[in-house]
């Protein structure tokens, strides 16, 4: 009986979280298309200050968002569109006025060789060519509307993913003939997906908005996070990426 | 008279409860009951809950021609290696779904190892079909029945077959007539336990049969999607989804577990 009720405390002791005592310590939840670039701009920010420590948690921005008003502790939210950032300062989770530091545009992937002969957006309606798309309710869903619906073509894709890694898995395996992703996806990808920019492009250009939180564990190197990454450092390493100036 | 239950055993078992249910009331606390009625008869939802159904079921069936003779199989041969192949029956277990639902594709898809071949001589591409669908399940549903049925098997007195056999029964006879009903319990077990855990089943239909709606978007694949953007939604989908798999799953055990207990 006792050993059962050292158990259940000990398993109950793994739910509450230690308030954090090391100063320079703060986590960073970011949308999962910042991945590399925000690993390296963690590393570097770790090496200009010295004692600092930053670990990320990287994700689909409304799971982030989720997370954020359920309460999970953050110091900075890094989302990959404004809808997700509105959610979490709705709700006062955020109270600082979030700035945009990147942008993001799509472009057409495809696999190595264009197996498929993609040229443009149009290929998108040709009901024989496998398509993959992200579904609607996810950011690259979003912006892919967008730009189908001001090139007025109507698109036959064969499947709606549920975010960029699972389009780009399709595409380099050669599931699929095209997708449409972000560029910076298509450079993350590596030699087995080709990315092909489009003209209509520029009608669905996407905000990266960042922001500290109003209740971060440790507000100042927080802050200092939100700068490094706003510096001219960090857009260079965003800019590598893929992203351009916002 | 029966003894007192011991506490050593309840006190557990009680936690255990409130923590399979507690998640569960969860759902049912934060549900947005004044959307349930117009949510439930929603076109889509329809469509995903009976593409889910279906589905299910086709994978259950798959699941148990092949899934029982390879208990069978597992259980009463004298196989070589048979041990580390009771091991490999469980490899979907453990892998991470999206993992098979990757190595399915590598097998299967336009340009697996098996699947171009199927695409070049019979035009048959499986990724994007709810055919597809029905595999993803069945992969990574059937070890629930194989281990099921194996464990019952061998748990099974042999004697009774063997009676069969010196009477002069064939091996096929004595597993319809002998070996099956005397396993059915497991068969059972098995069988519900494979269509549960193929219903709820996301991570590898969503990578290998993809996601689009009335073709292979399953209630757990709307589910993940609501969850995006509109979570009261998904929480109502949820709920669908499990009152409905209640409801069959209850439903199945006053028909077939019923018996004198």
């Amino acid at each position: 009986m006792r050993r059962v009720l050292a158990l259940v405390l000990v398993l109950a002791g793994c739910g509450t979280t230690q308030p954090s005592t090391s100063g320079g310590e703060i986590t960073v939840f970011a949308a999962a298309s910042l991945t590399e670039s925000f690993q390296q701009l963690g590393e570097e920010f770790e090496a200009a200050n010295p004692g600092t420590k930053v670990s990320f948690n990287f994700a689909g921005s409304s799971a982030l968002a989720q997370q954020l008003n359920q309460g999970a502790p953050a110091d900075v939210f890094a989302s990959a569109a404004p809808a997700n950032m509105k959610q979490v300062t709705d709700t006062g989770t955020i109270t600082a006025t979030p700035t945009t530091f990147a942008k993001n545009t799509l472009q057409i992937a495809v696999p190595k060789g264009n197996p498929g002969k993609i040229t443009g957006l149009a290929d998108f309606a040709k009901g024989d060519l496998k398509i993959a798309l992200c579904a609607e309710q996810v950011p690259c869903g979003a912006a892919a509307k967008k730009v189908f619906a001001a090139a007025k073509i109507t698109p036959s894709p064969d499947t709606l993913e549920q975010d960029v890694k699972a389009v780009l898995t399709k595409v380099s395996l050669g599931e699929v003939d095209a997708a449409l992703v972000y560029r910076t996806d298509v450079q993350a990808a590596g030699d087995k997906v080709e990315g092909e920019d489009f003209a209509e492009a520029s009608s669905a250009v996407n905000d990266y908005p960042i922001a500290p939180l109003a209740k971060a564990p440790n507000a100042a190197t927080a802050k200092a996070f939100v700068d490094y990454v706003l510096s001219e450092k960090g857009k260079k390493v965003l800019a590598a990426a893929g992203f351009t100036a916002p | 008279m029966r003894s007192r239950l011991p506490v050593v055993l309840v006190l557990p078992a009680v936690v255990g409860l409130a923590f399979l249910l507690v998640p569960l009331a969860g759902l049912l606390i934060k549900a947005p009951w004044a959307t349930l009625p117009a949510q439930l008869f929603s076109q889509e939802v329809g469509q995903a809950l009976q593409l889910s159904l279906i589905c299910a079921s086709l994978a259950t069936i798959v699941c148990l021609v092949l899934g029982v003779p390879l208990a069978w199989l597992l259980a009463r041969s004298d196989l070589p290696g048979r041990g580390v192949l009771r091991a490999l029956v469980t490899v979907p277990l453990v892998l991470p779904p999206v993992v098979g639902g990757v190595a399915l594709l590598l097998v299967l898809g336009r340009r697996g190892v098996v699947g171009q071949y199927l695409d070049q001589w019979f035009g048959i591409s499986l990724p994007f079909t709810t055919a597809g669908v029905v595999l993803a399940e069945a992969f990574v549903a059937m070890p629930f029945l194989v281990i099921s049925v194996e464990g019952a098997l061998r748990a099974a007195d042999p004697r009774f077959e063997e009676a069969a056999a010196t009477l002069g029964a064939s091996r096929w006879l004595t597993f319809r007539r002998v070996t099956l009903p005397s396993v059915m319990p497991g068969v059972v077990a098995g069988t519900v336990l494979c269509w549960a855990r193929a219903l709820g089943e996301f991570g590898a239909t969503i990578t290998f049969a993809g996601n689009f709606p009335g073709k292979t978007t399953t209630m757990p694949l709307a589910v993940y999607l609501a969850l995006e953007t509109d979570p009261d939604a998904a929480i109502v989908l949820s709920i669908v989804l499990l009152l409905v798999s209640v409801a069959v799953l209850a439903g199945l055990r006053d028909k077939w577990i019923s018996g004198p207990s």
